[in-house]
């Protein structure tokens, strides 16, 4: 049945168009490479940023994880998934220890991984400076001019009106001292895990057609002011109801019926891995 | 006077349409106009100085060439030659047209404040008035928050800004407040030299005076250098210390304020005084 389609979906040429883009963005940290967003079977806006780096991407050989807000099993990801199984045949796991490529929106594994591992984030809005300017065309030139000041007065703006900084997701990062970038909306608890890290980081981003990297060991710092540190979401003696994990990021479950407040892992695949390997023992 | 100037500006030149090569070699114009090829010449080959602690005044018509003039220097218009030094800038040896844009925004964030006529263009009307003020700073590089907060509250003080009204946007303030919160933005980074475009039309006479007297205040309290562009002669009167008179783009005549309003020798000045009654 996939004999009908092209390996991996698309034709060779928009391949090599994406890896192209790719290898561009790995040149440059942290830049927004324009790319030619291919037609998919679902809506752009959907992931299709993501799911054209990993078509790109994926080989005969990969093992493909896909996760949506850390979770294997959400529609979405499920979706997405077989998709690509569908036109690439190849094996998927939930195990992120296994997988070669990590399609992810808005979490990154809380297993560390290997240089030999790629992780895909899907992105809804590449463009940091856009909230404060609608011009592309400006906005390519403040990148120029390392024009920052407008994503450093959303920080302020929000210590004024509420006198700590509300961003929670999408918050945004400097890459080796020279561009800031959305790490896609991802909680700012996973933002240490782009700094330095062994994987490379690819975001595609289909409706606004764009594509930037992190490549292993790339300093990224989240934007902070001097008096006041960079603060992450607190799990401090939470541990998940299921897995026993601990300073984890957690997703909070509200019982309407009893009132009780559960605490468990937002990553699901490394929740069920660690549940296996404590039954194992 | 052994002095060295804040700002000076040399044979600056702004021209609309390429020219020909009658304009170009200094053929007669149609008022700014050449009567050959239809070139404008906005700015026509103009030259001062501005020192320390001074406040020069522009006085001229509209379409005269003022606010083309301003523009250029602040890097929002593109000139056609010319060049300018800051004598906080390289020690006022580097010519400012000539810099690359990183170096430009630099001097437009740390060496001049502007105010315009319009304060649209200078705020940013939905961010709260310590966040405009805050902006200019974290262009400058200032990363300490409880700094830039309070040299907010320091500067809309100054303005006579209720800092209990801080953290309200501009656009729920009324025209010369806004006026106010502009200026007291482009004094954020103590800039050496503020340009002043018209900051008091449009706004009533009370306000106006208000917005007057404030500008004299702050000349007094941060001994800072000021162009003043107005084609209104009472508030060249009042603040002034020299003045230029600028006419189709040129530069006819300049000196002392009280000189040029007592005694003034161009045929267009003295219409100028004389219409002031």
């Amino acid at each position: 049945m996939t004999k009908n389609y092209n390996f991996a979906f698309l034709d060779e040429g928009s391949k090599r168009e994406i890896r192209r883009a790719s290898l561009k963005a790995v040149a440059i940290p942290g830049y927004q490479v324009p790319f030619g967003s291919r037609e998919l079977p679902i809506g752009r806006g959907w992931g299709t940023g993501g799911i054209q780096l990993t078509l790109s991407l994926i080989g005969p050989e990969d093992i493909l994880k896909v996760i949506d807000q850390g979770s294997d099993d959400s529609v979405n990801a499920v979706n997405i998934k077989k998709f690509i199984q569908f036109c690439s045949n190849v094996e998927t796991t939930i195990d992120a220890t296994k997988a070669s490529i990590i399609q992810s929106r808005h979490r990154i594994p809380e297993t560390p991984l290997r240089n030999d591992q790629i992780v895909v984030l899907q992105v809804p809005l590449p463009e940091p400076l856009r909230i404060i300017e609608p011009s592309e065309e400006i906005t390519k030139k403040m990148h120029g001019e390392m024009d920052y000041s407008g994503v450093w007065l959303e920080l302020y703006e929000s210590l004024i009106k509420y006198d700590r900084i509300t961003v929670s997701s999408d918050y945004p990062c400097n890459v080796e001292d020279r561009y800031v970038m959305n790490p896609s909306p991802i909680p700012k608890f996973d933002n240490h895990k782009l700094h330095e890290a062994e994987c490379l980081y690819l975001f595609g981003a289909g409706r606004e057609k764009k594509i930037y990297a992190i490549p292993p060991y790339t300093k990224v710092v989240s934007l902070s002011f001097d008096d006041i540190p960079f603060e992450v979401e607190s799990f401090e003696n939470k541990k998940c109801r299921l897995c026993g994990s601990t300073g984890v990021y957690m997703d909070e479950i509200y019982d309407k019926e009893t009132g009780e407040v559960y605490y468990q892992c937002s990553d699901t695949g490394y929740c069920s891995m660690t549940r296996r390997k404590t039954e194992h023992e | 006077m052994n002095e060295s100037p804040v700002l000076k500006v040399d044979n600056l030149t702004v021209r609309y349409h390429d020219g020909c090569p009658y304009c170009l070699e200094g053929g007669k114009l149609e008022k700014n106009r050449c009567p050959v090829c239809g070139a404008v010449y906005a700015v026509n080959d103009i030259s001062f100085e501005v020192y320390e602690g001074e406040i020069l005044g522009v006085v001229g018509e509209s379409g005269s060439g003022k606010s083309t003039m301003m523009k250029s220097i602040y890097f929002d218009q593109e000139i056609t030659a010319g060049n300018a030094y800051l004598g906080t800038y390289h020690d006022g040896e580097k010519d400012i047209f000539t810099q690359n844009n990183q170096q430009k925004r630099y001097i437009r964030n740390n060496i001049m404040g502007m105010v315009y006529q319009n304060p649209m263009l200078g705020l940013r009307m939905d961010y709260s008035s310590a966040g405009n003020i805050a902006e200019k700073m974290l262009a400058a590089g200032n990363r300490n928050a409880a700094k830039m907060a309070s040299r907010a509250t320091e500067l809309l003080e100054a303005v006579d800004i209720m800092t209990s009204r801080m953290k309200e946007a501009p656009r729920n303030f009324s025209g010369g407040m806004q006026q106010r919160v502009q200026i007291s933005k482009a004094l954020a980074n103590n800039p050496s030299i503020l340009l002043l475009d018209e900051v008091t039309t449009g706004l009533d006479l009370s306000v106006q005076a208000k917005v007057l007297d404030l500008i004299k205040r702050i000349r007094a309290k941060y001994r800072i250098s000021i162009l003043l562009v107005s084609h209104d002669l009472s508030v060249i009167r009042m603040l002034a210390d020299r003045t230029v008179v600028m006419f189709d783009g040129k530069i006819i005549e300049s000196g002392l304020t009280d000189q040029i309003l007592d005694d003034p020798q161009h045929e267009y000045t003295q219409t100028l005084v004389y219409s002031l009654l």
